[in-house]
């Protein structure tokens, strides 16, 4: 298993789960990533404020790749302007796009995801698309530059799982680029069925942020990607369409 | 006038080194557009804001 790298922008990783830092205490992050044994974490950008003396940075461990996403924006030309502020931050040229028009479903806007795409690959930037698993939207996202597609698997902090199970498949069988799940992945055995279907990777915020233990929903989750990701790379069993099929000899039984 | 984060605010005439610094910000810990565009941290001393100039200082917070 130590081969099996995910290589997303010119970077390599031996994790496969992204750990969010939203909706928790600062004082979590490093227990969090040391449990999940994470190699990213994504963060957001907001407007400064003075007041506050802390900043996350002083918790993220050294080593830690940061992937600034662009939550807020309403459209393209937003997010290209959060993504180069990420970048200004220091924070290395990784960028998840997050588009949304709708504050109630934050369903991510797959056609301005396409524009901000382009523009901020041009600019160099490892773009992480987060968007709804639509086939013809992620071939425009490979044509447009992205490092990994991140499709969601039900809506954010919904904690409800893999909703668009058989959508996230067709991206996983038909995409040249990492299928990272993302959004919704509510407990350990969610992400590690996206594992199992030949997912990446799989990101989770909520679904720590909420458990009654943080750092050891986080070693959940480290041990569910990994069993996923053994699953996968072991090639899982057949499925019987109907019937049964034996594992003892049908043969020998103490009978005549 | 000087709109930095959607508050108007006495700082025309000033350089982005100085407003922030007054403020309280950690120059190494935020970002800064003006009109749209980045300000390089290695201009914050040269770029001096002025009247009209719209603002934005930001940093990193917590996010999924």
């Amino acid at each position: 298993m130590n081969d099996d790298t995910l290589r997303l922008g010119g970077h390599e990783f031996h994790s496969r789960f992204i750990l969010g830092s939203g909706k928790y205490s600062l004082k979590l992050i490093e227990a969090a990533v040391k449990d999940a044994g994470a190699e990213i974490i994504t963060l957001a950008v907001r407007r400064a404020n003075t007041k506050e003396q802390e900043n996350i940075l002083d918790y993220i461990p050294d080593g830690v790749t940061l992937l600034p996403n662009t939550s807020g924006a309403r459209n393209a030309e937003e997010a290209v302007r959060i993504a180069r502020l990420a970048r200004e931050l220091g924070c290395g040229d990784f960028v998840k796009i997050e588009i949304m028009r709708d504050s109630k479903y934050l369903l991510p806007d797959n056609q301005e995801t396409i524009r901000a795409t382009e523009i901020l690959a041009k600019e160099g930037f490892a773009v992480m698309p987060y968007m709804y698993p639509d086939l013809n939207t992620a071939r425009d996202l490979v044509g447009a530059g992205a490092a990994a597609v991140m499709p969601l698997g039900s809506p954010i902090g919904s904690n409800k799982g893999l909703a668009t199970r058989e959508f996230i498949q067709i991206l996983i069988d038909e995409i040249d680029l990492p299928v990272i799940v993302d959004a919704g992945i509510g407990k350990p055995s969610q992400a590690c069925e996206a594992m199992e279907m030949g997912a990446a990777a799989v990101m989770a915020n909520t679904a720590l942020a909420t458990a009654g233990n943080l750092p050891m929903m986080a070693a959940a989750f480290r041990q569910a990607v990994e069993a996923g990701r053994k699953g996968y790379l072991a090639g899982l069993g057949r499925v019987l369409t109907r019937g049964a099929s034996a594992s003892d000899p049908l043969t020998g039984f103490l009978r005549d | 006038m000087v709109r930095v984060n959607g508050q108007n605010l006495e700082i025309a005439g000033k350089t982005v080194a100085e407003f922030l610094a007054d403020a309280g910000y950690d120059p190494k810990r935020v970002a800064v557009e003006r009109g749209g565009g980045i300000v390089p941290k290695t201009q914050y001393g040269e770029t001096v804001l002025t009247d009209g100039d719209c603002v934005e200082v930001v940093s990193f917070v917590g996010g999924g």
